[in-house]
């Protein structure tokens, strides 16, 4: 039997009274790649902040990396679930790449060689192993997108949440990473427009329409279904398209 | 380039030679610190109204401008903002003191020497500061710090202010970048927009803010900062560094055959 890592019972959340979620349900086995899609505006993004606890205050009950999600297990969460935000900016805040890819494997208290390898590591994975001393200032929005799972690996979560985690890459790096999510056998949801990335990395998708999830099962189903698509402001996945 | 991309420009240049990789910017942060702030105690014991001992101490400034390949001329023009308000910080002696002094058959206020020696004093403590700052990043002088016990929150406090002044300029920019590409033929920002550009700035700071207070937390953010220098010990020829400098502060401040020669900078004033 699959064991359960992530799970949402009727999950709602309001910000300034105007309610973003209602009535999340989802249940998301350990090692399964979920893709969160949906048109701007549905709560993306607030679903997997919500997951780490960045947004506090939701009604119904969470359980993530086998945890409820209280204020009081939010730092075992944490330490559990890496997440990819949408924004890189707001994501990298040392001076340097080594720096901030560090930051998390020296806030748990790994010893130094430990910090050195884990950083050497994530580096390598997602290729950029010559970015390592330079400055994050200076480096390109695809530079940073890269870095800033860098950050999250360093962590070796259980869980790893991404947010668009294809905007601003270039073709091969998109490929690159396409390959590095396909390859980690973590639990994965990752949210994101990019239908082809979500095609090519996740098995599952949960589609999410006006503060509810409307659809959730097999990817394949739902991203070749272009009415289904259309009826809730998506497209068909390019790849698809072509195919047609 | 406008005021606050120059303004960027200008933390990020000191940013790159911070991480040179001259040897002085390779030392332990902690022995530099250590220097940094004996410095500015000696500095700030010099008698107020000895204007050679202070100009002496200029020596200092000058081996470790020297030592670590920095610019006096670019050190001035960067702390331009700084400088005229620690010159002003003496400006009501002249009147306040009563002491008189002959210059021949001039007499003056003591107040002038005491406003010398002050105006001097403030800007080479913020020239040795910038020269520590020039060769060592910020993250390691916080670790310095820490590992003389300056109190955690306020570690945290200035890194994290440093890290908040970079992001308002770089939002400030980027509003007064998309404001000149819509308004090419206007010089700055029309006065009827500045309450609604604040207001953007000031709910975009906190906004970014947050979300990278929010990625601290997510990667295990407590309160301190771990870095490497933390961790390492310095080593000998670091502590050879600072014996070496804190002599020299020594010597200058102390030995009478130095301060003979600061007096006779100032043509013997006492």
């Amino acid at each position: 039997m699959n064991e359960t890592c992530i799970e949402l019972k009727n999950v709602s959340f309001a910000y300034d009274n105007n309610t973003i979620l209602q009535n999340i349900s989802l249940r998301i086995d350990k090692g399964e790649a979920v893709g969160l899609v949906g048109a701007n505006g549905v709560g993306k993004s607030t679903l997997l902040n919500l997951l780490v606890g960045l947004r506090g205050g939701f009604g119904g009950s969470a359980t993530v990396a086998g945890l409820p999600l209280t204020d009081a297990n939010l730092p075992d969460i944490r330490a559990k679930a890496g997440y990819v935000l949408q924004d890189s900016d707001s994501q990298l805040f040392m001076s340097t790449v080594f720096e901030d890819i560090a930051f998390a494997p020296r806030n748990y208290g790994l010893p130094a060689t430990e910090v050195e390898q884990r950083v050497t590591q994530a580096l390598e994975l997602v290729g950029i192993p010559q970015l390592r001393d330079k400055q994050i200032f200076k480096m390109s929005g695809g530079e940073k997108k890269l870095v800033a799972i860098a950050t999250v690996l360093a962590m070796r979560p259980e869980i790893i949440l991404m947010d668009e985690p294809s905007i601003a890459l270039d073709p091969r790096n998109r490929k690159n990473l396409i390959r590095l999510l396909n390859s980690f056998p973590q639990l994965k949801i990752i949210a994101s427009h990019d239908l082809d990335l979500i095609l090519d990395t996740c098995p599952r998708t949960v589609l999410l329409h006006q503060r509810r999830i409307v659809y959730d099962g097999p990817t394949a189903a739902i991203l070749a279904n272009q009415e289904l698509l259309q009826a809730y402001g998506l497209e068909l996945p390019l790849s698809l398209q072509r195919q047609k | 380039m406008n005021k606050l991309s120059v303004s960027l420009s200008e933390i990020y240049a000191l940013e790159n030679l911070a991480r040179r990789k001259l040897w002085i910017n390779e030392l332990h942060p902690l022995p530099k610190l250590i220097v940094t702030i004996t410095y500015i105690a000696a500095l700030t014991g010099v008698a107020k109204y000895d204007v050679g001992g202070v100009l002496v101490m200029g020596v200092y400034l000058a081996i470790a401008f020297g030592l670590s390949d920095l610019s006096l001329a670019k050190a001035l023009r960067r702390m331009r903002l700084v400088l005229p308000l620690v010159c002003c910080l003496g400006l009501a002696n002249p009147l306040l003191d009563g002491n008189r002094i002959m210059l021949g058959a001039f007499s003056f206020s003591a107040g002038w020497l005491s406003l010398l020696t002050l105006a001097c004093k403030g800007v080479f403590a913020v020239l040795a500061s910038y020269q520590l700052i020039a060769t060592t990043p910020i993250d390691k002088i916080c670790a310095a710090l820490r590992a003389v016990r300056v109190p955690q929150i306020l570690v945290v406090q200035i890194l994290l202010t440093y890290r908040y002044v970079v992001l308002l300029l770089k939002q400030a920019n980027n509003i007064s970048q998309a404001y000149s590409l819509r308004a090419p033929r206007q010089k700055g920002l029309h006065f009827k927009v500045w309450g609604s550009l604040l207001g953007q700035l000031l709910l975009r700071s906190f906004d970014r803010a947050d979300a990278l207070y929010g990625s601290m937390l997510l990667r295990g953010f407590r309160g301190e900062y771990y870095y490497a220098a933390s961790a390492a010990k310095p080593r000998l020829r670091e502590v050879a560094y600072l014996v070496a400098m804190a002599a020299l502060i020594l010597i200058l401040r102390c030995l009478p055959a130095i301060k003979a020669v600061g007096a006779s900078l100032t043509g013997g004033l006492p």
